[in-house]
């Protein structure tokens, strides 16, 4: 895309040059996600006390950007990390508690469609 | 965009999957509505064959790397709503699972030059319930079928509505959205009535009248 709304867009990162390597070098050949419930929209939240933890880089950087709640989808564009990548990071520091995940409904009442659907058709 | 406060409860996520063959306006659709720049994240996802006779020879599972479009708006302060263009161009359709978990529902875009491309994702949405829709989308040089002769090209059931649309156009694209949530919604609140009855009863029209090339 190259259109005036996204002057930026032919800068978006490419992964196809490495795709196999750079996953495994962060995270140590490891790609199955171990947590449940964890989807690509599930928002995160990081704990008060990650962001004086000990964590380097890419953990380092969802902790921070996870004070405010984040998607999966969200820390793997910000990160410019492929979606697996930042899975098995996220999903370390869910295990180690800096990070957690924010309730969200078992199914999505009735009410909540209708208002999905009145605020669609107002944007 | 206000953004979401500390003191807010907790933002409820949704997502609606936009789905369809190469080409037909996946990065385009979601870009037309999307608050941040449409991205583009890559995503292992596992392809399983499905719609697909025997006389395949390729069975069992591989892991395929397919570039995702991925766009949000936020529709309060406390619902977001996330759009994920995926792939779904050949006779196996990716397993979505892992995207289409727990989604609103989908959009199925349709370029009339090339309705087959489309098959794999309506296959799956049929299969797996999820509640979608079909966008045509109006390309320069297509022949303009009417919408009815789309549904018959498509061989999908009668109750499964579909639209035109322009992915270019972001009013057009929110038309789409706010019918897939009407959709959504009808069956919702269908769902014990008779015409769900009555839908399951005759069954899916598809794989059987949806020759896949
Ligand atoms: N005429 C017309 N062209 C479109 C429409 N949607 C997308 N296009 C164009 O079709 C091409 C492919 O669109 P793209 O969004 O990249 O398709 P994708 O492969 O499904 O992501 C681009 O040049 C778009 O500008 C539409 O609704 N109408
Ligand atoms: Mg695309």
């Amino acid at each position: 895309m190259t259109d005036d709304k996204w002057p930026h867009a032919g800068h978006r990162p490419r992964y196809d040059e490495d795709p196999v390597v750079r996953p495994f070098m962060l995270t140590g050949g490891r790609t199955r996600p171990v947590h449940d419930g964890l989807r690509i929209e599930t928002q995160l939240v990081a704990a008060p006390a990650a962001l004086s933890a000990p964590l380097r880089f890419e953990s380092r950087r969802i902790v921070e950007l996870c004070q405010r709640s984040k998607s999966l989808a969200d820390l793997s564009a910000a990160l410019m990390a492929p979606l697996g990548v930042v899975r098995v990071i996220v999903g370390d520091l869910l295990t180690e508690g800096y990070l957690r995940i924010e309730e969200q409904p078992d199914q999505l009442s009735t009410s909540l469609i209708e208002r999905i659907r009145d605020r669609v058709r107002a944007l | 965009m206000s953004a979401l406060s500390d003191t807010a409860a907790p933002p409820i996520a949704v997502k609606i999957v936009i789905s369809g063959g190469f080409g037909v306006g996946k990065t385009t659709f979601v870009g037309a509505i999307s608050e941040i720049e449409p991205l583009v994240t890559e995503a292992e996802l596992t392809e399983r064959s499905i719609g697909v006779d025997d006389t395949s020879a390729v069975s069992g599972k591989t892991t395929t790397t397919v570039a995702l479009d991925f766009g949000r708006i936020t529709l309060d302060d406390t619902l977001l709503l996330y759009l994920f263009g995926t792939p779904g161009q050949d006779r196996f359709a990716f397993l979505w699972d892992d995207l289409v978990d727990g989604a609103l529902g989908a959009v199925v875009l349709v370029d009339t030059r090339r309705v087959e491309d489309s098959f794999p994702a309506i296959d799956y949405f049929e299969e797996n319930e999820i509640p979608f829709i079909v966008a045509v989308n109006r390309f320069d040089g297509g022949q303009r079928f009417g919408l009815a002769e789309v549904r018959d090209a498509l061989g999908v059931d009668a109750t499964v509505p579909i639209v035109e649309c322009d992915a270019r156009q972001r009013e057009s694209v929110k038309d789409v959205l706010a019918a897939l949530t009407e959709e959504v919604l009808t069956r919702r609140l269908g769902a014990s009535g008779p015409g769900a009855v009555a839908r399951r009863e005759q069954g899916p029209t598809s794989p059987a009248s949806r020759r896949h090339p």
